[in-house]
């Protein structure tokens, strides 16, 4: 089972929820942070880190001893990554976004393989919890290649929490795709609503069963509350502002440890996203008889 | 020209908050959100939308069923896991990259543009606003910021202002380096813990990699006052202008319910005379570093 930790807007709470849950499971998981321009998962969990792996994408150079000029490449670079001048032939790796296809047209064998370093996965363990994150390379602007790669680490058949980066677009794509269900936190604002709606949206773009958890669900207003009555969009829990839970955050503490009755909140979501699931696969089968 | 970009690391630090304050303040600006993901700026700012653009930015492959023969190269040539053993292409998956569509051998594939959302120019109660949605779940944001900030610029000149004022996106990727290319200074605002001081360690590091000038301001101080004093010994160190703190208050949420930025909230209070004093001083730091011409190369990297 995979779920993924989302929301739209920033500093809701997505790691948090991601790593809290994760501890008061207390049963083998891992946890993939796949915010990788942002990597904060690691800050609270502690884990142990065992490996470390430089991530790289194929980028061409031209040969010049072989090129002919006749600009095949970059007629079929969509991404500007390759300039051809009468006597030249220049590449710009920075702007590839390594689709092979300048390897495919080059009749003339000049393409030559070449790596850019987009940044490193690091994979570690904490008690039962299995850890991975990637982080990006400052100055790397890719972060989907560095995403898809973190959860080609995921070890099927045991539970999987991601931790997805904010925002709606395509590395929120990435790291959501697949997931069984999406956790979408947010805070009862009017930024909070505006950034769930687009999030929502993208989520059922992905067709795929998602579940609200509201944070410091006492201040703002109720228009989120109305918003996911009205869109049947469950609300699996809902925490109340709290001066501790902010001064723990910060300090880098987990409130599964801190606070014990965060341990019982943990627990109850994780049955409120099983009852989920259950009930979906219950609907579907139902839909399958008729 | 100066444009400020406002910029953070780390989600929900109170960028556009914080925007919006900058905005009540001047009158002789235009702002511009660049968060072209998940914009909130016209939430505080109430803009009339005066046009409205299409934004299309590359391509997406299209199977025509009736033409494909099935042969399979495709699958082959996909590098990014898009086309599906019954010869669909999933939208959400495909990066437009071409392959397909130039050597499919039977030329079943189309490859129309990419209709990527749409940017708004508005006027709002505190000058002109540039403005996007991003498509669900579409790509191209860091052309589509690069896009808006070019039209922000344009309209400050044809509206002879001084400044622009650009909320910026959380992170570190795509978007946030098409934010950075021509700025003229980059503020980052941050929050005192652990992961907002990680995260303001990185965002610094991209914009020395553009060097440009950084300032920085610690939001919501008082929650905890050891990180904040640590943020603020790391700009020291670092040598980046420290611009101060701000409280953390509920009024920046109450001002936000009442579609206000906090200064309209409630004009006497501690917050309006921080945020006078940062915008004072950032004006005259900015004045002063007349920044040079950008080079080529910085405004090639600023490209998605």
């Amino acid at each position: 089972m995979i779920i993924s930790i989302a929301s739209g807007k920033g500093g809701t709470g997505k790691t948090t929820i991601a790593t809290n849950l994760a501890v008061a499971l207390g049963e083998p998981v891992q946890l993939l942070d796949c915010d990788v321009e942002e990597p904060n998962a690691h800050l609270f969990l502690n884990p142990v880190m065992y490996r470390s792996l430089d991530v790289h994408l194929e980028v061409p150079e031209i040969d010049p001893a072989r090129c002919t000029y006749c600009g095949k490449c970059r007629e079929i670079c969509q991404f500007n990554a390759i300039a051809i001048l009468p006597n030249a032939a220049l590449t710009f790796p920075e702007l590839c976004h390594s689709c092979g296809g300048c390897f495919l047209v080059c009749t003339e064998k000049a393409m030559i393989s070449k790596n850019r370093l987009i940044g490193v996965i690091e994979t570690g363990a904490r008690g039962p919890i299995r850890f991975v994150h990637g982080r990006l390379r400052v100055g790397e602007a890719l972060a989907p290649p560095l995403i898809r790669r973190v959860k080609a680490e995921t070890d099927n058949g045991v539970l999987t929490i991601i931790d997805a980066p904010p925002g709606t677009s395509c590395p929120v794509l990435a790291a959501v795709w697949g997931s069984d269900l999406v956790l979408l936190v947010t805070e009862p604002t009017p930024f909070g609503l505006n950034d769930l709606e687009l999030a929502v949206a993208a989520v059922r773009e992905m067709e795929l069963p998602l579940g609200l958890v509201i944070n410091r669900a006492d201040v703002g207003d109720r228009r989120v509350h109305d918003y996911a009555a009205r869109e049947k969009i469950p609300i699996f829990l809902e925490i109340p502002f709290d001066r501790e839970v902010a001064e723990t955050y910060a300090r880098g503490e987990l409130m599964v440890e801190k606070m014990p009755e965060w341990r019982g909140l943990m627990l109850s979501l994780f049955e409120r996203i099983q009852a989920e699931l259950e009930g979906g696969r219950l609907r579907k089968a139902a839909a399958g008889s008729r | 020209m100066h444009e400020l970009v406002v910029l953070s690391g780390k989600g929900g630090t109170g960028k556009t908050s914080l925007v919006g304050a900058l905005a009540a303040l001047g009158r002789q600006q235009v702002l511009c959100d660049a968060d072209v993901d998940a914009a909130d700026l016209h939430l505080l700012l109430d803009p009339d939308i005066l046009e409205r653009h299409d934004f299309y930015a590359g391509h997406r492959a299209v199977i025509r069923e009736d033409s494909c023969l099935r042969c399979g190269e495709c699958l082959d040539w996909c590098r990014f896991q898009a086309i599906s053993a019954d010869f669909q292409i999933n939208p959400l998956l495909c990066e437009g990259c071409g392959v397909c569509w130039t050597l499919c051998p039977a030329k079943a594939i189309d490859f129309p543009e990419n209709l990527c959302g749409q940017w708004f120019s508005s006027e709002t109660r505190f000058g002109p606003l540039v403005h996007a949605r991003l498509g669900v779940a579409a790509e191209n944001s860091g052309k589509l910021v690069a896009l808006i900030r070019q039209e922000a610029r344009q309209l400050a000149e044809a509206r002879g202002l001084d400044w622009i004022i650009t909320d910026g996106p959380p992170g570190i990727g795509c978007p946030v380096i098409a934010s950075l290319g021509d700025a003229s200074a980059v503020l980052m605002i941050t929050e005192p813990s652990i992961s907002g001081q990680h995260d303001l360690e990185r965002i610094a590091a991209l914009v020395d990699h553009f060097r440009l000038p950084s300032f920085i301001l610690v939001n919501k101080a008082d929650l905890h006052w050891p990180m904040a004093r640590a943020i603020r010994k790391f700009c020291d160190v670092k040598g980046y202008h420290f611009m101060g703190y701000l409280p953390y208050t509920r009024d920046f949420i109450q001002a936000q319910v009442e579609g206000k930025t906090i200064l309209e909230y409630d004009s006497n209070n501690q917050i309006k005379q921080v945020v006078a004093g940062l915008w004072k001083k950032l004006r005259q730091e900015i004045h002063q570093l007349n920044p040079p011409e950008p080079s080529k190369a910085t405004a090639r990297a600023a490209r998605p």
